[in-house]
């Protein structure tokens, strides 16, 4: 089974697609605003002789020289910096949360998104970070108290049944619901991600993704925003997620902007047809920009 | 019904002072402000948006909000400084977070000291003043930055940095 092949009809040049998709991916970090500025992060990797470029999209994001390993410098000991892949930062932007927000995070281990919306705010309103499994909770702890985060409540639960009780009953003004999946577009980063890809999983998985999505919208306030968001090139896993969402709850999809290059969300994949507005999605391939891929749209719920 | 000894699986919150405290033993919001006033010379207003919890045998957390106590949750913020020992000992992440405003009980390493400090090593800066523990800083990047916690004892500072948090730079 070749999963990539599936999706060589919906991108725009299968060749540069499947090349990009073999290529590995280069290290990046992302500069932890609660402790550190882009240039104080610069200046520390100047004077160890850290290689380093600018993505050029994104201020805070570095790529790092072939031979460097991020974790053994300064600038990651003081949390200055976190790993991330370059196209993972890409929903937190779209969420833009504001600092005093309440922003849930309803599959948030192990933290780069989490660390990142907590930046955002400034470290400052309630940031509710989720997980269902309590080992992969226990590394977001840590990269968090290391990023210096303090907003933070981190919660054990299933993100499809999710209370607010815990906190004080009060719907959230942002969700960032970034699912697990089947993890297609992490082929550079993890050349095992399609070994154990089977149709019956995505199928599968895809069930899940539609009841966390649905349940973070159940628990946004009216006029809150949502963030759909996933590491995959599934359609199933993608816009048929978000066609049922928008089918039975009161949400729609937004127009955004984001800086890197991407083409629409598809509204037809094998015999099924979706709701013309997911055409708002953007699908950032591999060839795009050079980075992983990626799936990402943006919701509003009802006033 | 109020508890009145520390469940350590529990997050509550810290009472305000000592009039409103409740469970035995618990510090109080006043004390564990102060304890980080009077060692670092820190701005009580510093901690003006934060709420303090416990969970764990003296295990004080620092979080920027405020939910209902007990909270039924996993974590909330950062572990902040261990209480219900003779001598408070601060986090290395809440030094991190929160030394650089600190005006005393910091002492500076050079660069090989600093290293060896991020190693678990102890070592033997040039320090008169107070003994217990100090926020242990470097330079980098032109300013002075936390790196942790280290135990200023009998003229040589032990460094408390966690095994997981050790490198060899």
């Amino acid at each position: 089974m070749d999963p990539l092949a599936r999706y060589e009809p919906l991108v725009d040049d299968a060749e540069a697609f499947r090349a990009a998709c073999e290529r590995p991916l280069p290290s990046v970090v992302r500069v932890n605003g609660i402790k550190a500025t882009p240039d104080r992060v610069a200046r520390a990797f100047e004077a160890a002789g850290v290689g380093f470029e600018p993505v050029g999209w994104h201020d805070g994001l570095f790529r790092l020289a072939d031979d460097v390993s991020p974790g053994n410098t300064w600038p990651f000991v003081h949390g200055w910096v976190y790993g991330q892949e370059e196209v993972s930062a890409v929903p937190a932007r779209v969420l833009d949360p504001a600092p005093g927000e309440r922003v849930l995070d309803p599959c948030a281990a192990p933290g780069s998104k989490t660390t990142q919306l907590a930046a955002l705010m400034d470290d400052e309103g309630l940031l509710v970070a989720n997980d269902s499994n309590l080992g992969r909770l226990s590394a977001l702890r840590s990269n968090a108290e290391r990023c210096g985060v303090t907003n933070v409540a981190v919660a054990n639960t299933d993100a499809r049944h999710l209370s607010l009780k815990p906190f004080d009953g009060e719907p959230f003004d942002r969700a960032l619901v970034d699912v697990p999946c089947s993890c297609e577009g992490t082929v550079r980063k993890n050349p095992d991600a399609l070994e154990e890809w089977s149709l019956s999983h995505v199928e599968g998985i895809a069930g899940v993704q539609r009841a966390i999505l649905a349940r973070a919208v159940e628990v946004t306030r009216p006029g809150g925003t949502v963030v759909y968001s996933t590491c995959t090139f599934a359609p199933e896993e993608n816009e048929a997620v978000l066609d049922g969402v928008v089918a039975d709850h009161d949400c729609r999809l937004v127009e955004f902007d984001v800086e890197l290059e991407h083409v629409p969300g598809v509204t037809e994949w094998d015999g099924e047809r979706y709701d013309p507005s997911v055409r708002r999605a953007k699908r950032i391939y591999p060839h795009h920009n050079d980075t992983g891929g990626f799936f990402c749209a943006k919701l509003e719920v009802g006033a | 019904m109020t508890r009145r000894e520390n469940d350590g699986q529990v997050l509550d919150r810290l009472p305000a002072t000592a009039d409103e405290r409740v469970v035995e033993g618990r510090a109080t919001r006043r004390e564990v402000v102060g304890w980080w006033v009077d060692r670092f010379g820190l701005e009580p207003a510093t901690f003006d948006g934060h709420t303090f919890w416990e969970k764990g045998a003296g295990k004080v957390w620092a979080f920027a909000a405020d939910v209902g106590s007990p909270a039924d949750v996993e974590a909330l913020g950062m572990t902040f400084l261990r209480t219900r020992q003779e001598h408070w000992k601060p986090t290395t992440d809440a030094v991190q977070r929160f030394g650089r405003g600190a005006t005393r009980n910091v002492v500076v390493l050079d660069d090989a000291d600093a290293r060896a400090f991020l190693r678990g090593e102890t070592t033997d800066p040039d320090w008169d003043g107070d003994w217990g523990y100090l926020a242990v800083a470097h330079e980098i990047a032109g300013d002075v930055e936390p790196v942790g916690v280290g135990l200023y004892l009998h003229g040589e500072l032990r460094s408390q940095m966690p095994k997981g948090r050790r490198r060899e730079l």
